[in-house]
C-alpha cells in the first residue's frame, strides 16, 4: 500500500508527459505566427557537430536544439520520403542533396537570412548539384581513400592494392557501400566514378569479383575499427574515420590513391515541412559563423568549407594532408552525381558481386 | 464463460483491444506492403500500385534465387544446431531441482536484456584475430610448450565466413528454442518414460520412441520461432559474414534503403512469407496425416 500514492503521481506525470509529447507532435507550419517557439529539431550524423555548438547556439538565441542521429544517407532519405516527421535541419551528402531537390523534399533557402554565407570558401560558393546554393549550404567535405598500417603496407598509393589485392591477401577490407566501391573500381580502370556505360560497369564488376578471394570483408562503417584492431592492414574508408584512429595509433595512415577518388561534400539543408523555418535559418547562419565553425572543425576534424573558420584554425589542422589533400589530388577526384539509373544498376551489380 | 454466443458483449469487450491492435499495427501495414509489391516506382518518392507482376518476376532471376537458397540452407543448418544444443539444455533445466529452475531460466533469458546489435559486436570481440578466444588458445598453446616444439601460435581466422554467421545466428536465437522446449518437456508425463524403461526399452529407444514424439509440439514451435526470423536476418551476416555473406534479408534492406526500390523489396519480403506459409501448410498436412495413421 505504501507505494500506491507514488504510482498515482507517476501516472499523473505520465499524463503530463504525454501532453507535452502531443504538443511536440503538432508540427504545424507556424509561418502565420509572428514568433516561432524557441525550438529546433536537428537530424544529424553521429559525432558530427562541435562539442558545445548546440549549447552555445542556445545561449546566443534562446533556441533549444533537439538532435536525432542517423547512420547513413539512405536512412535519412527513407525517413523523410513519406513526409517530414518534424525535422528542421538535416545534413545530406551532395548526391542526396541533388536527389532530394529533384524529389522536391528541400525548402528553398532565404539567403537574406544567412548573411554568413559570405564566409563560405570560394570553391564551395556554388555547386553543380545545387546551382546558386538555393537549397543547401556546405558543411564539411572529404575524400575516400586507403587507411593502412605503415609497417605492413607499402603500396597503398594505388587502388590496385585493395581492389586486386594480391599483395595483402586476406588482410583487406572494402567499404560495404556498393555504389562507392563500384565507383572506385571504375576510377581504377580509368573511367569516371559516375559511369553507367555497360562495358565499364561489366569490367568493374569482373574486377571486384576476381578480387573477392583476397578481401576479408565488406565493412559496413567499421573499416577503421578493423584496421585499428589489427584485423586488416588495408581498408577503403572515409578520411575522417581513419584520421580518428590515426590519433590513437602512429602506425596508421591515410592516403588518396593516385588514380583519384570520390570527393564528397556534406550540406546543411532545411527539409520541406520544417516546423521552425526561421530558427532553422538562424541555425544555418550560426554554423557559418567564423568562431562557431572553427569550434565544430576543431571537434570533428573534418575539412570545413567555411573559409573564415579555417583561417582561425591551427597549422596542425590546416596542413594535415589527410584532412586537406593537395590541389593536385583534388583535381583527380570526382563528386558522386545522382541518377536513378546509376543507383539501380549499381545496386543490382553489387548484389551479383556479393553473391558470386 | 461457457459459450461466447451467450455472452456476446463480454466477448467483444475482451476481443476488441486485440482485434484493434492486430488490425492497425499488423494487418493494415502488411496490406500496404503487399499492395506495394504489385507496384511500380513512378518517381523518386512516388509508388503507384499498378498490379504488375514485374517485381515477382524479377525475384526469380538466378542471382536472387541463389541468395534465397543460400539463406534457406544457412537458416536450416543454424536452426538444426540450435535444436541440438537447446534440447539438452531444456531437458537439464526441467530435471534440475525445482528451486534452481527459475534461476536457470533467467540465465537463458538474460541475453535478451542486451540489444542484439551489442551482443553481435561482443561476438566480434570474442572471435576476431586478436580476440578473447584466440588469446585463450594462444595461452593454452604456450602452456603446452607447443611454441617450443612446433612454433608460435597462428591465430585462427574465426570471423568473416559462413561459419561465423551460423555461430552468430545460433547464439542470437538460442533462447527462442529453449523456452518452447522447456514448456513442453516440463509437461511431459514422466510415468511414460518409466513405463518404457520398465518394459525393457533402452535409454536410446525410450528417447527416440517416447520422449521425442511427446515433445514434438515444442520442437515444432521452437523450429518455427527460430527458422523464420533467421531467414530474414540481415544484421548478423552483415557484421560477422565475409564477402559472400549476403542473405535475402540484406537484399531486402538494400531495396528499402540504398537502392530505394520499395516495390521490389516488398515483393521479396512477401516471397519469403509465401514460402513460410507453404511450409506451415505442409506441416499441418503432414501432421494431420500422421495423426490419422497413429490414431491418437
Amino acid at each position: 500500500m505504501t507505494y500506491k500514492p507514488r504510482f498515482m503521481t507517476s501516472r499523473r506525470s505520465l499524463l503530463k508527459g504525454t501532453g507535452a509529447a502531443f504538443i511536440g507532435l503538432t508540427f504545424m507550419p507556424y509561418k502565420s505566427m509572428a514568433e516561432e517557439e524557441k525550438k529546433l529539431n536537428f537530424y544529424n550524423w553521429d559525432t558530427y557537430i562541435g562539442e558545445n555548438t548546440l549549447a552555445d547556439f542556445n545561449s546566443a538565441t534562446g533556441i533549444e536544439v533537439k538532435m536525432d542521429l542517423y547512420a547513413d544517407n539512405a536512412e535519412l532519405f527513407a525517413k523523410l520520403k513519406e513526409g517530414n516527421p518534424g525535422y528542421d535541419v538535416i545534413v545530406p551528402t551532395n548526391d542526396y542533396v541533388e536527389r532530394m531537390i529533384t524529389a522536391g523534399m528541400l525548402e528553398e533557402l532565404d539567403q537574406s537570412k544567412i548573411p554568413n554565407m559570405a564566409n563560405i570558401a570560394d570553391a564551395f560558393k556554388d555547386a553543380a548539384f545545387d546551382p546558386g546554393r538555393k537549397h543547401s549550404i556546405p558543411y564539411m567535405w572529404g575524400t575516400l581513400g586507403h587507411g593502412y598500417r605503415k609497417s605492413k603496407v607499402e603500396d597503398a598509393g594505388s587502388w590496385k592494392a585493395s581492389l586486386v589485392g594480391e599483395t595483402h591477401s586476406g588482410r583487406i577490407a572494402l567499404l560495404g557501400d556498393g555504389e562507392s566501391v563500384i565507383g572506385i573500381a571504375l576510377k581504377y580502370l580509368g573511367h569516371s566514378f559516375n559511369s553507367v556505360d555497360p562495358d565499364h560497369m561489366k569490367a568493374a564488376e569482373e574486377l571486384l569479383i576476381a578480387g573477392k578471394k583476397n578481401i576479408k570483408t565488406y565493412a559496413d562503417d567499421n573499416g577503421q575499427d578493423l584496421l585499428a584492431s589489427g584485423e586488416v592492414d588495408l581498408t577503403m574508408e572515409w578520411n575522417g574515420d581513419i584520421i580518428q584512429v590515426m590519433a590513437e595509433d602512429d602506425d596508421l595512415s591515410y592516403v588518396v590513391p593516385e588514380e583519384g577518388s570520390l570527393l564528397w561534400q556534406d550540406c546543411v539543408c532545411i527539409p520541406k515541412g520544417a516546423p521552425h523555418p526561421n530558427n532553422a535559418h538562424a541555425f544555418l547562419n550560426y554554423i557559418l559563423d567564423a568562431d562557431a565553425g572553427a569550434h565544430i572543425a576543431d571537434t570533428i576534424q573534418y575539412a570545413t568549407a567555411n573559409a573564415a573558420a579555417k583561417a582561425k584554425m591551427s597549422e596542425e589542422y590546416t596542413s594535415n594532408p589527410g584532412i586537406f589533400p593537395s590541389d593536385e589530388v583534388i583535381a583527380k577526384c570526382e563528386p558522386s552525381l545522382y541518377s536513378e539509373e546509376k543507383t539501380k544498376l549499381r545496386s543490382e551489380s553489387w548484389t551479383r558481386i556479393q553473391a558470386a | 464463460m461457457e459459450n461466447w454466443k451467450e455472452n456476446r458483449i463480454v466477448f467483444w469487450v475482451t476481443a476488441l483491444p486485440g482485434v484493434f491492435w492486430l488490425t492497425v499495427f499488423f494487418l493494415i501495414p502488411l496490406a500496404l506492403i503487399w499492395g506495394m509489391s504489385f507496384g511500380e516506382k513512378t518517381s523518386i518518392v512516388d509508388i503507384e500500385v499498378t498490379g504488375t507482376l514485374a517485381n515477382y518476376v524479377r525475384s526469380f532471376e538466378s542471382v536472387y534465387v541463389q541468395i534465397i537458397w543460400k539463406s534457406i540452407w544457412i537458416s536450416a543448418l543454424s536452426c538444426a544446431l540450435c535444436l541440438a544444443i537447446a534440447y539438452p539444455i531444456a531437458f537439464g533445466i526441467c530435471f534440475s531441482p525445482p528451486k534452481w529452475r527459475p534461476l536457470l531460466l533467467l540465465l537463458i533469458i538474460l541475453p535478451f536484456w542486451i540489444n542484439l546489435l551489442i551482443r553481435t559486436y561482443a561476438l566480434i570481440a570474442v572471435f576476431r584475430t586478436r580476440g578473447t578466444l584466440n588469446f585463450l588458445l594462444e595461452w593454452l598453446w604456450n602452456l603446452a610448450f607447443m611454441d617450443k616444439l612446433i612454433g608460435p601460435y597462428q591465430p585462427l581466422e574465426l570471423l568473416y565466413n559462413n561459419g561465423a554467421v551460423i555461430v552468430g545466428m545460433v547464439y542470437v536465437f538460442m533462447p527462442f528454442m529453449v523456452l518452447p522446449l522447456y514448456a513442453t518437456i516440463e509437461r511431459l508425463d514422466r510415468s511414460y518414460l518409466e513405463a518404457s524403461l520398465d518394459l525393457g526399452a533402452s535409454q536410446w529407444t525410450t528417447f527416440w520412441k517416447v520422449t521425442v514424439p511427446l515433445t514434438m509440439p515444442g520442437i515444432v514451435s521452437g523450429v518455427i520461432l527460430v527458422f523464420i526470423p533467421m531467414l530474414g536476418m540481415f544484421l548478423v551476416p552483415d557484421l560477422l559474414g565475409g564477402t559472400n555473406a549476403i542473405m535475402i534479408g540484406n537484399v531486402i534492406t538494400d531495396q528499402f534503403k540504398a537502392a530505394n526500390d520499395w516495390p521490389f523489396g516488398a515483393a521479396l519480403s512477401f516471397l519469403l512469407m509465401y514460402v513460410t506459409f507453404l511450409a506451415l501448410a505442409l506441416r499441418a498436412f503432414i501432421g494431420a496425416r500422421s495423426r490419422g495413421r497413429v490414431g491418437v
